[in-house]
Parts: structure tokens; C-alpha cells; sequence
């Protein structure tokens, strides 16, 4: 400890160098958690889904929509306990064009089939009993200042024209996974508006076990074969995660560039930490004539590289898990919520330590073996 | 029993395949309490003679024995708890680290002690109050003048009160003046605080200075004045 002020004053000799060696590590590690996170968040998302929901879709593809009448047909189906539907709406709101997700839902069975939606008792029946009514994530209170018992009006794009709900009920979702900025509307009301065509986005499908799900999906599936509207089945699970799958490609690629300039910044961060040590060579041969040991340089000089490099990750590290954390950023609702995994910190940190014996190694093995008669020669 | 005893002592460099013999069996006592000038043209040996009783460097064969330790039979490790128990060091320039004021320099031999941080901060004041820098503890060395660089480096050389002080061309980069307090300044030291020194110089005002003057040529001990001093 008596030795910390040599290390600090070794720090201060170049401030602005040092500072931007920490900062560069800082960046580095920063980049590292970013794009850690986004692959853990695409994982969490492909991951989520309650092993009894069975996800149905139009077999050609996800954005055709089914018939409204397979819902009591799918009522009906032996090992089903319960169906529900959705529709994606993509509305926007203000002057801002603001964009949030926002599905019509059969309300009732909806709610039932998502226990991770909580919402207060007096708020969910207030929703259940009006047609025009929203159920709203409580993000959207902040974001927009909204608050229950608001008429608020989007711009429908699917659904063109101006659709005024009114909000009764705020839901927290017990699960991260599940975004909290979502809006929830009857799907009556949809129906109602558009001229009562008949149509639901897709069905979401509860089962009595999960160990039926897959043989429920296939007779579902086989069912609808020869219908106008054939079915794809899957668990939720399995839907959740080709979501994931569409972001895959890029987040390899992003993976890829961004751990390349990671290296990249790493090896300099390294060089400017090495080229700091090796200037100093005439003064580390007057502190082993002054007598100290070839251990103790070798460990101050250690100690320089680990504080800048924990520094470093300290600043990146954190300051990744505090943006995400605060920002609540979720890609437009696209994702959950970001969230620095302590995984992802503890590989982090594992990067600053395999940076300060990179960086640090060899400038304190050279100060550790450095004959002083020679050294002294060399500045002379 | 002399303070430094050298015996019989070889020191050979190789550059490439050229064999240079600094010392070919050099011998030689120096008392303690002594003050001691090192004279003699370049390549003459008197700066590798230094950083031998040093043990900065170590003889190709023969012994050294300073205060009864033999420093040519030691380990590098050894020789660092060595020095930093029995040498004070002060070299031509370079002696002090840029980004540490006068009063962190000097505490520095101090730091390898097991010396209270009290204890430490007594000594290194009385260390700098004694090459008359008391006031200057808080300067770094780019705040000070060349001799008072020097009389700090002193103060370092001194402040873990050493067995031997060395000193290396102490005043080569030095004007007159200031080259005359670090001169006095050591010769305050040997006389009063009774410190054993050897100064390797060309200068002959140094070489006043001193009790003794050993004039080595060739790595071979030519000349032993012993001074009177007014």
C-alpha cells in the first residue's frame, strides 16, 4: 500500500495518455457488453414462451391472417384448455408519429392465458367492460405521460383512420422477457371498425400438458390442411425464437465487426501501456540502485496495467449495465428489455484481466530483469 | 579492518567477439569514515569500480567485501536488500523520478524499510534539512535548479544513513557554484555526520575535497594521495 502513491504518480505523468488508454479500454469493453447483450437478449427472447401455449399461424405466412371461426373449432379440440387471439395493429401516436407495439386481443382469455400480465383487479375489470378500452404497459405512463381514464388517439396504418381508446388499466409484466410498453385493445372493437370481416392475426393455444404440445400442434395442423386458411403450429417457444432467428444473421455480423474493433482498440490500448513502461527505463534502473527488488517492480508495474484496465472495465462495464438499465432500451418493443447479464460482466472483467497481463507482462518482466549497468548505459 | 576491501578483482565486458579487461586483479582497502576521490581519464575503470561496490554489476572474478559482507557472492536478490540497507547512490543526472516531489524522492529508500510513515516523514525532513532544502519538499525536480536536484538526490543517498555514499561525476553537469555547495555539502557530511564516501570525478575541485584521491589508469591503480585539509 506504502507503494501506491509511485503508482499513481506513474499514472499522472501523461494524464491525457492515460486518460485515453482508460477511456479506450472503457469504449472496448463497452462495445463488448453492448453487443454481448444483444445476442443474451435475443437468447432470452427465444427462450421465452409457457411450455403449454401452442402458437397458430396462417401457414403462408405470419402476416396473413386466419379466420375468426377457427376459435371455436380450436375450442373444441381434445387437450385444449383454453384459446385466444391477436392482432397486430401498428398505430401511431402524436404528431411524433411515435411507434409502440399494440395488438387487439380478445381481452378476457387473453388476460387468462397471460398470467405474467399483472394487472390491478378494479382496472382489469374496468378494461374487460369497455369496448373501447386500452390496457396499457406501465412504460408507456413515463414515456408519454398518459394516465388511466386518458383518451388517447392513434393513426392506424394497417387499419387506417384515427382510433380513440381510453385507458382503464395498467399492466406490469411479471416476466422481463415480456415488453412493458405494449397496448392492449379489444378485438371486438377492431372487428367492429373494419367491417366485421372475420379475422384474427393468430391464435395462441393453451394445452392440458406440455408433453402434448407437439402431437396437439400436428392434429391442429392436419385439421386445417385442406381449409382456405391452412394452419402452422408451434410452441410458443419455437414462435418466439424464428423472431430471433430474422435478427441472427445480424447479429453476427454485428458480432463479428464489433469484436474485430474490440481486438483492435485492445491491442493499441496494450501498445500505449507497453510504450508508457518502456520510457521509463533510466528511472526504474535509480529505483534498483535505490534497492528495489526485482518483485516489487515487477508488481508495481502490474499494478500500473490492472488499474488502468480495471478502470477501464469499470467505466465501460458499468456504464453499459446503468444506459441499458436506465434507458430501458428494448429496439422499439421489438425485444425484451436490454439488460447487462452478470455473465456478460464477468466476462468483461475477465477481458480487463487478460488485458493487464497482456499489456503488463512484458513491461514488467523487462523492468524485473532490467541490468541496471546496461540501462544506465542506454539513457546516458 | 578497512571498510571496503577489494581483492584481487577481474572485470572483463565482451562486445561481440572484442574482450575488453576492465580490471586485471585490482586491489584495495578503503577505511571507514573515509572521503574518497576516484580520478582517471575515461575508460580508466572508475565508474565500473562504482557500480562494483555497489553491486550494481559483479566482478568476473575476485572478491569485494564491504562492512564484512562479501558483495560479490550474493544474489540479485540479495544485493537488492543489500543496497537498499548500505548504499546511497547519486549518479551524473537522471538521479531523480520526474513525477515525485523532493520529499517522495527521498523517502523512497525509505519506503523498502519497515520504518512508521511518522518515522519516515522525521528522517526524510531531517534529510532534506540537511543539504538545506527544507523548504523545498514539495518541488518537483523541474521546480529546482541543477545543484539543488543534486542535493536532493544527496538527501536521498543518506537519508537510510548507509554504510557507504557513492557517487558518480556528482557535479559533471554542474556550474561552478552550484558544483561548489553539492562539494561542500559532502565534505559536511564526512566530517560531521562521519558518512564513508567515494566520488568518481574529473573534477579536481571534487578531488580537493577529498582525504584521499586514487588515481586508476587502465583499470590499474597508478597513483594514492592522501590529503591534509585546512
Amino acid at each position: 500500500m506504502k507503494f501506491f502513491h509511485l503508482v499513481l504518480a506513474n499514472l499522472g505523468r501523461h494524464k491525457r495518455r492515460t486518460l485515453l488508454t482508460i477511456a479506450s479500454v472503457a469504449l472496448a469493453l463497452f462495445l463488448f457488453a453492448s453487443l454481448q447483450t444483444v445476442v443474451t437478449t435475443l437468447e432470452r427472447a427465444s427462450q421465452f414462451g409457457g411450455a403449454r401455449r401452442l402458437v397458430m399461424t396462417n401457414a403462408s405466412g405470419f402476416i396473413l391472417p386466419l379466420p375468426l371461426s377457427y376459435a371455436n373449432r380450436l375450442s373444441a379440440g381434445k387437450g385444449i384448455t383454453n384459446v385466444t387471439w391477436a392482432n397486430w395493429f401498428g398505430g401511431k401516436y402524436g404528431d411524433n408519429k411515435a411507434f409502440f407495439a399494440q395488438f387487439a386481443v380478445d381481452a378476457k382469455s387473453y388476460l387468462e392465458m397471460y398470467p405474467e400480465l399483472v394487472v390491478p383487479e378494479d382496472q382489469k375489470q374496468a378494461f374487460l367492460q369497455e369496448r373501447s378500452a386500452a390496457l396499457i404497459g406501465v412504460r408507456l405512463l413515463d414515456r408519454f405521460g398518459w394516465r388511466v381514464g386518458q383518451n388517447v388517439t392513434l393513426q392506424g396504418t394497417i387499419f387506417p383512420g384515427d382510433w380513440t381508446f381510453t385507458i382503464r388499466g395498467v399492466y406490469t409484466p411479471s416476466d422481463a422477457v415480456i415488453n412493458d410498453d405494449m397496448m392492449l385493445f379489444h378485438h371486438e372493437y377492431l372487428e367492429e371498425r373494419i367491417g366485421r370481416p372475420g379475422i384474427a392475426g393468430w391464435y395462441i393455444i393453451e394445452v392440458d400438458d406440455a408433453d402434448n404440445a407437439a402431437a396437439t400442434a400436428k392434429t391442429l395442423d392436419d385439421q386445417f390442411r385442406n381449409s382456405s386458411a391452412p394452419t402452422k403450429t408451434g410452441t410458443e417457444q419455437a414462435f418466439n425464437a424464428s423472431f430471433a432467428t430474422m435478427w441472427g444473421n445480424v447479429s453476427l455480423l454485428m458480432g463479428t465487426i464489433g469484436l474485430a474493433v474490440v481486438f483492435a482498440i485492445l491491442l493499441v490500448t496494450a501498445n500505449a501501456m507497453m510504450m508508457s513502461a518502456r520510457e521509463r527505463t533510466g528511472e526504474v534502473a535509480v529505483l534498483k540502485t535505490i534497492g528495489f527488488s526485482d518483485g516489487t517492480l515487477f508488481s508495481l508495474v502490474m499494478v500500473e496495467a490492472g488499474f488502468i484496465a480495471l478502470t477501464g472495465a469499470l467505466i465501460g462495464l458499468g456504464g453499459a449495465k446503468l444506459l441499458y438499465r436506465l434507458s430501458n432500451f428494448n429496439a422499439g418493443g421489438f425485444l425484451p428489455g436490454f439488460d447487462v447479464t452478470t455473465r456478460t460482466l464477468v466476462i468483461g472483467t475477465g477481458i480487463a484481466l487478460l488485458l493487464m497481463l497482456a499489456s503488463g507482462l512484458v513491461p514488467a518482466l523487462r523492468a524485473a530483469r532490467l541490468p541496471v549497468v546496461q540501462a544506465l548505459r542506454r539513457v546516458e | 579492518m578497512a571498510l571496503v576491501q577489494i581483492r584481487d578483482v577481474h572485470k572483463v565486458f565482451r562486445r561481440d567477439s572484442e574482450r575488453i579487461e576492465i580490471f586485471t586483479g585490482l586491489s584495495l582497502d578503503i577505511e571507514e569514515g573515509s572521503f574518497t576521490a576516484l580520478m582517471g581519464p575515461s575508460g580508466s575503470g572508475k565508474s565500473t569500480l562504482l557500480n562494483l561496490l555497489a553491486g550494481l554489476d559483479q566482478p568476473t572474478s575476485g572478491t569485494i567485501r564491504v562492512a564484512g559482507a562479501e558483495v560479490s557472492a550474493m544474489t540479485p536478490g540479495q544485493l537488492a536488500a543489500w543496497r537498499a540497507q548500505h548504499i546511497g547512490f547519486v549518479f551524473q543526472h537522471l538521479n531523480l523520478l520526474p513525477v515525485l516531489t523532493a520529499y517522495q524522492n527521498v523517502e523512497l529508500p525509505l519506503l523498502l524499510t519497515t520504518l512508521s510513515k511518522k518515522d519516515r516523514d522525521e528522517r526524510v525532513r531531517i534529510a532534506l534539512g540537511v543539504v538545506g532544502l527544507g523548504d523545498r519538499l514539495k518541488h518537483y525536480p523541474r521546480q529546482l535548479s541543477g545543484g539543488q536536484e543534486q542535493r536532493v538526490a544527496v538527501a536521498r543517498a543518506i537519508v537510510a544513513d548507509p554504510t557507504l555514499v557513492l557517487l558518480d561525476e556528482p557535479t559533471g553537469q554542474l556550474d561552478a557554484k552550484s558544483s561548489q555547495e553539492v562539494l561542500s555539502l559532502l565534505q559536511q557530511l564526512n566530517e560531521e555526520f562521519k558518512k564513508t564516501i567515494i566520488v568518481v570525478t574529473h573534477d579536481a575541485r571534487a578531488a580537493d575535497r577529498a582525504k584521499t584521491v586514487l588515481h586508476l589508469e587502465k583499470g590499474i591503480l597508478v597513483e594514492r594521495q592522501t590529503l591534509a585539509l585546512s
